[in-house]
């Protein structure tokens, strides 16, 4: 079997499953695709995954209610040996880029990190993914029975759901003790759609000035446009924004279908996050900063000015 | 107590980089210590100047260019260095139990990873020798304090930041934002010439590569470069700008 590992926020599958399922059904492995759901108090996500998989095997435990990459990586490994898994998928979210060793690990695995292509050929399977900050493509390959692998989020299409449910599966898993202690917890609260999830980001560097001015350019574009906020990592670390917010080598990498960089130079360590969205927008002062190398469209000029225009004009169908 | 420090040298960020027969070719590239390593020696270091009595030793392993990191690690402030040299390419999980192989040789009970690897752009290699030790993990960690043999702090997850408290041995991965690394001062540099460096071999480690980079390119998606200079008429330009987005890349309603 093809084993998928569910990835789910706030009692919802997220986006990231269905690519997954995508993924599972385009490598050319055979068996079911099925999908595993890890958590507590989950029927309702694992509903949802019933109608993108052949089957789908759920653990429900008071014990997953918090997320650990040992716990995780203790009920995905033996799930995937009992079920004897020719390939195990895992979301290239944070998370899931940190309990997928773990995995590949426990079950003697090798790992194909954050891929962006996948197809089994002949004994090895075979992806895609970014190296070099992004800036290379390497083809990379494993030969094992078992290979891991985690799927770079926003690549892959999503697999609509079905008509039918498939059948559901509760799964029994002996779970390790946690040994770190979460104190505390600050969630990222915003109301807008999330970065890994929008089709336009709006995204906002030094060049807006103020934590005001990032508010009313940035903030004030993308609710005009249903869109994701952005930013540096120098406006996240300056506390204008929260981390959860910064786009980049240490923050998320995205691939929208538009990303409107405001106030952004371009520094390499910020295009290896973006400069993979289909159509990139550059709003800057500098007519020699980086981030107009890897514009499609943009303006030299006063963003003070433009943006509070292009507020305007897109309030009203065009 | 003994903390061990894993580095790499890497091409620096602004490097250029080439393909050369289906391979990336660092030829000509700046090479320099990775900067997410460096947030972890110097979260070491720190550990050290406010009195833990710890030993810090930098582990490299692979290509000669990793000794440079080495001494950059040693100038820096590292107490002494291991380099398991190698021609071959190990993947971070094969990789993972050389790393594991020293941490039980040395008992160290810390372990720094550094959060992304500039050059794989790999996270794996914290979390694979945790689990090989049988120790927990922390990923992206943005602060950190030790408390006797118990390490708090706080670190990013998928929707926010948790704070934590575990007890050692851990493996910590790092991020921009742990510290600001010092830099190394020439006395420091003088004197890590006289520090220890040993040399392993990896075959003492029977260790095989599990992954293999059948080809590379580099990534370019030609734009279109439509740049509208909005200087002498803002409100021209971003009408203009809005006009294509709708109508020409269709990216907006």
């Amino acid at each position: 079997m093809i084993l998928i590992v569910a990835e789910h926020a706030n009692g919802k599958l997220s986006k990231s499953t269905a690519e997954m399922v995508t993924a599972a059904r385009g490598a050319g492995v055979e068996g079911p695709v099925t999908i595993l759901v890890l958590g507590a108090g989950i029927a309702a996500i694992a509903a949802e995954a019933s109608l993108l998989a052949e089957q789908v095997l759920v653990v429900d435990s008071a014990k997953l209610a918090q997320y650990s990459p040992e716990t995780w990586a203790a009920a995905i490994a033996f799930v995937a040996a009992e079920g004897e898994a020719k390939l195990v998928l895992i979301g290239g979210s944070r998370s899931g880029r940190e309990y997928s060793p773990r995995v590949a690990v426990k079950l003697n695995a090798p790992l194909l990190e954050d891929v962006i292509q996948l197809k089994q050929d002949g004994s090895a399977t075979r992806a895609q993914r970014y190296t070099y900050l992004a800036r290379v493509t390497e083809t990379v390959e494993a030969s094992a029975p078992l290979v891991v692998v985690s799927v770079k989020p926003g690549i892959f299409a999503v697999t609509p759901p079905a008509a039918e449910a498939a059948e559901q599966f509760d799964v029994e898993v002996e779970l390790p003790e946690l040994r770190v202690q979460v104190t505390g917890k600050t969630k990222s609260q915003s109301a807008r759609i999330a970065l890994a999830e929008a089709d336009i980001i709006i995204s906002g560097g030094r060049g807006v000035g103020s934590p005001e001015g990032f508010a009313a350019l940035v903030e004030g574009l993308a609710d005009k446009l249903g869109a994701a906020v952005g930013a540096t990592r120098v406006v996240v670390d300056a506390g204008w924004r929260p981390y959860a917010e910064q786009v980049g080598q240490t923050g998320k990498t995205v691939q929208p279908k538009v990303y409107i960089a405001i106030g952004i130079s371009g520094a390499v360590q910020h295009l290896s996050g973006m400069n993979k969205a289909k159509t990139i927008v550059a709003i800057n002062r500098d007519a020699d900063a980086p981030i107009f190398q890897v514009a499609d469209y943009g303006i030299v000029g006063d963003m003070q000015q433009i943006v509070p225009e292009m507020i305007r004009l897109v309030s009203k169908p065009g | 107590m003994k903390i061990l420090v894993y580095v790499r040298q890497v091409p620096d960020a602004e490097a250029t980089i080439a393909i050369a027969n289906g391979a990336v070719s660092l030829d000509g590239a700046k090479l320099v210590l990775d900067t997410m390593d460096e947030y972890g020696l110097e979260e070491a270091l720190r550990f050290r100047d406010a009195g833990a009595p710890a030993e810090i030793v930098a582990v490299a392993v692979g290509l000669a260019r990793n000794e440079e990191a080495l001494r950059s690690a040693l100038a820096m402030g590292a107490d002494r260095a291991i380099h398991v040299e190698s021609d071959a390419a190990l993947d971070p999980i094969a990789l993972s139990s050389v790393v594991a192989e020293l941490a039980r040789k040395e008992e160290a009970t810390l372990i720094f990873c550094g959060g992304r690897q500039a050059d794989w752009d790999s996270d794996a290699l914290g979390a694979a020798v945790a689990e090989r030790l049988g120790w927990p993990q922390l990923t992206w960690t943005n602060h950190l304090e030790l408390g006797g043999d118990q390490l708090t702090g706080r670190h990013d997850v998928d929707d926010g930041n948790e704070s934590f408290t575990v007890p050692l041995p851990a493996v910590v991965t790092t991020q921009q934002g742990l510290n600001d690394p010092r830099y190394a001062t020439l006395p420091n540099i003088m004197k890590a010439k006289k520090k220890e460096l040993r040399k392993e071999s990896l075959a003492t480690f029977g260790v095989q590569a599990a992954v293999k980079t059948v080809s590379a390119e580099m990534q370019t998606r030609a734009r279109l470069h439509k740049i509208l200079q909005g200087k002498d008429d803002p409100a021209g330009a971003a009408a203009q700008l809005v006009e294509m987005l709708r109508t020409e890349a269709k990216v907006i309603a």
